[in-house]
């Protein structure tokens, strides 16, 4: 039988789970012996089951239209315990500077005043949003889900690529995948001690309730989704399953009374939360895009009077436009008076003429990223592209120098993944999911590692037809428990038939007359009176 | 109807149920341990064991989920495991095979033909699934083609009765393994009944809530107050012109242990958890007895004493 990993070429980037000449990497060590044991066949047969699982569930993605399998591989990405605990915490000090510029941004904009970032760069953000300055959340949040893109490219190497304090997506493949992943390989679940992730939406719950409008007992919390023909209609309608609230479409809500309500068979409904998943310019035509029918007019307004909560906030944006992201290590140092635990990329401002000057004279070996896209739209890889692509870029940055920046081509690292010739490297991602109730940020333990499926391709979007891995952090302190004892119980018998009738020892005749396709002999003289 | 093919009727209602209800509690008991990395399984395999009356191993043994399912869902001889629940429920249909539709009887039937080739140890969670599929097409079978007759009301009655004693094991299991066992998500989702639970209380997941949704909820199938409601309807349907003085006696252990989850305050019967849910079993085996006596007489063992009278 040959190795699965046996031409598995080296070297390309850096492996997570393969040191060069010298095997697995130590949290990769189970996985990869169980997974060396396996055949090909048997490999294949369980990511088959893998797929069709996801057929079953209807995890699926929407690609141009079309609603397809979101693909899953079969190997996990598994990330140490020790090195999770320099992650969360990075992620969760991330969250909380972001939400401290946003509550700023929106209100006394200090930041600016005392010269951390200028003016320029929020007044100029396309997300920036004057309707809701002024406007305070209920208990102060403004990022209840986050996304934090992470990506490695050596042994100590985590960093930030991107924020995302919009409307992150992702989180229900964390979850399907892990249900998936553990009825596939039972026995590596067995063999290691994996984080849950199940937690999820009793943490997101808990947080939208934290976030209603003060005075509001008992929150009525909605889910706001586009529609199913939105590319992430599984995830908006998981949350809401796994929460046990509404999916709401902007038709199903209407604002009366300086509130916001949902038409049901019992007539109006009162509401107070609304986990919305569309986009800031699609909710209310009163406010922004006078065609959009996707959120409810007033809504805004109902929002500013407190009425009811939008998470996550109108106006995020501006946090997570990539040229403040540039800024987020100061942001962090500005206030919270801490070091960054997790570095950013080099990142070039263009608006800074002699980056942009050094940018345009290297534009064949860097990434350029739109500052306000998002899912990889826009960008360009400079290795990758064609002359023509060039000098068409190289025009419009000179023309929007803010509209983009720049940085190097990360080598993001590699994991095994099942292609059609067996085991290769392919470039991962990660996004940890962080939730904000208010009082603590939490971070889901693992997160989406996003896969590029396409050979040495380093854009892992799933709208570029990436796929996803299960991602397992092992081991961490078990929560306190008491009473690891067993109390006494009388056992009551489980009931059975009375004996004439299918006795046990019927049934064992039974089947050995089925093993054997055996006349079952004739019982009849037992019944003779 | 003669006795012997209702109290078939009856076993095939039971048993079905029983495979049913054990595949999904097996089937979250294994999710717990693969997805719960604290999980400690040996506590959590020895209460199970010991919750479904099976003899637990020496101490000094570890017992895993290996010798769970072995006794819970391969064994083929003991009618208390999924194998062997679904042997003796086409075993009962045989015997009532004129009585029961043809679409009944087959699909019991094609549910033992394929059983040996979906008994896969190395994937239980699909032998799992296909065994809730069966059991809902079963169940699915009988509340379609069935007149709602006697027929109807005795194979009811035998899941009613089963249903509410399997969900107090399940419960039994939670008390028993303390902090150390089951959450109650875990329970919920065992019975079908955690979005059904979320729904209802908008996901402000309790452990009282979640206790009081699967003891005494009258609005979904798998609670034992509605499991308990549904026996005693099928058995009023059965003997509708009651005494003016005596209640039948299967009517009144089920009716007595309901109205004590369904009258008292449900901190009292959380509190003594283990115990009450010991009064649920053993009421429903009081009851099937009664059924059994008052339905289903068995006759007096006669032999053939040949010429010599």
């Amino acid at each position: 039988m040959a190795d699965l990993f046996d031409d598995y070429p080296a070297g390309i980037a850096w492996d997570e789970m393969l040191e060069p000449g010298a095997g697995p990497r130590t949290a990769y060590r189970q996985v990869h012996a169980a997974l060396a044991q396996l055949s090909a066949g048997e490999l294949r047969a369980r990511a088959d089951a893998l797929a069709r699982s996801y057929l079953t569930q209807g995890v699926t993605f929407d690609f141009a239209g079309e609603e397809r399998p979101f693909p899953l591989d079969v190997v996990p990405r598994v990330v140490a315990s020790d090195e999770w605990e320099h992650v969360a915490p990075g992620v969760a000090q991330r969250v909380r500077a972001l939400e401290a510029f946003l509550a700023d941004v929106y209100g006394p904009q200090n930041a600016v005043a005392d010269g951390v970032l200028p003016r320029s760069v929020i007044v100029s953000s396309t997300h920036y949003h004057r309707a809701v300055r002024g406007l305070t959340p209920p208990n102060g949040v403004r990022v209840h889900v986050s996304g934090i893109d992470l990506v490695r490219d050596s042994l100590d190497g985590w960093r930030v690529l991107e924020d995302n304090v919009r409307v992150p997506s992702g989180v229900s493949y964390v979850l399907s995948n892990r249900r998936a992943m553990a009825q596939t390989f039972p026995e590596l679940f067995a063999a290691l001690r994996i984080r849950p992730v199940v937690d999820y939406p009793r943490r997101l719950l808990a947080a939208l309730m934290a976030a209603a409008p003060a005075g509001v007992d008992d929150p009525t919390v909605v889910v706001l989704t586009p529609g199913v023909f939105n590319s992430a209609y599984f995830e908006h309608s998981l949350l809401a399953r796994t929460m046990g609230v509404e999916l709401v479409e902007g038709r199903d809500l209407f604002c009366a009374q300086g509130r916001v309500w949902m038409r049901t068979t019992q007539g109006r409904r009162r509401v107070d939360v609304i986990y919305r998943r569309v986009d800031d310019e699609f909710l209310d035509p009163v406010t922004f895009r006078a065609d959009s029918l996707l959120g409810s007019p007033g809504l805004i307004t109902c929002a500013r009077n407190g009425t009811v909560t939008l998470a996550n906030a109108v106006g995020n944006g501006v946090a997570d436009d990539k040229l403040v992201y540039t800024y987020v290590p100061d942001l962090i140092r500005y206030y919270l008076g801490e070091e960054p635990v997790l570095a950013n990329v080099d990142t070039w401002r263009l608006e800074e003429p002699d980056a942009l000057e050094e940018v345009l004279d290297r534009l064949d070996e860097l990434v350029v990223k739109p500052v306000d896209g998002s899912g990889g739209k826009g960008l360009v890889v400079g290795p990758a592209a064609s002359r023509a692509e060039l000098a068409t870029l190289r025009t419009r940055l000179v023309d929007d120098p803010r509209g983009w920046i720049a940085q190097p081509v990360v080598q993001l690292s590699t994991v095994p993944t099942l292609v059609e010739d067996g085991l290769r490297p392919r470039h991962t991602d990660l996004r940890p999911f962080a939730v904000n109730d208010g009082t603590d940020v939490w971070v889901l333990p693992g997160g989406l590692t996003r896969v590029a499926l396409p050979e040495g391709r380093l854009v892992v979007n799933s709208s570029q037809g990436g796929g996803s891995k299960d991602t397992w952090v092992l081991g961490g302190t078990p929560p306190r428990r008491s009473g690891a004892t067993m109390p006494q119980v009388h056992p009551v018998p489980v009931g059975n038939a009375v004996p004439i009738d299918a006795s046990p020892q019927d049934i064992r005749a039974h089947v050995m007359q089925q093993q054997q396709t055996l006349e079952r002999a004739s019982d009849e003289g037992e019944r003779t009176c | 109807m003669l006795s012997r093919i209702a109290e078939s009727l009856f076993w095939i209602g039971r048993y079905v149920e029983r495979a049913d209800d054990t595949a999904r509690l097996l089937d979250v008991h294994l999710q717990i341990l693969l997805e719960d990395p604290w999980a400690e399984e040996d506590l959590a395999c020895r209460s199970l064991l010991s919750v479904m009356d099976r003899p637990n191993p020496p101490q000094d043994v570890t017992v895993g989920r290996t010798t769970v399912l072995d006794a819970l869902a391969y064994d083929r001889f003991s009618p208390s495991s999924i194998a062997g629940a679904l042997v003796a429920a086409r075993e009962n249909a045989r015997r009532a095979r004129e009585v029961i539709s043809t679409e009944l009887w087959e699909s019991l039937n094609a549910t033992w033909n394929q059983l040996p080739s979906h008994m896969r140890p190395a994937r239980p969670h699909d032998y799992f699934t296909w065994v809730r599929e069966r059991a809902a097409v079963v169940g699915g079978i009988i509340d379609a083609t069935i007149s709602r007759d006697e027929t109807w009301a005795f194979m009811v009655l035998g899941r009613s009765i089963e249903r509410a004693d399997m969900t107090a094991r399940l419960l039994t299991t939670r008390a028993l393994a303390g902090a150390g066992g089951p959450g109650w998500t875990t329970l919920l989702r065992s019975c079908g009944a955690h979005e059904a639970f979320l729904r209802t209380y908008k996901g402000t997941a309790s452990d009282e809530r979640a206790a009081g949704f699967l003891l005494l909820d009258r609005l979904f199938p798998r609670s034992i107050v509605f499991a308990l409601n549904q026996a005693d309807a099928c058995l009023s349907a059965l003997e509708p012109v009651a005494d003016r003085a005596i209640v039948d006696e299967a009517r009144r252990h089920i009716g007595l242990v309901r109205t004590n989850l369904e009258y008292r305050p449900l901190i009292d019967v959380l509190d003594a958890l283990p115990t009450e849910m010991e009064q649920v079993q053993r009421a429903c085996a009081a009851a099937s007895d009664a059924v059994r006596g008052r339905y289903f007489p068995s006759p007096t063992t006669m032999t053939w004493t040949g010429e010599a009278l």
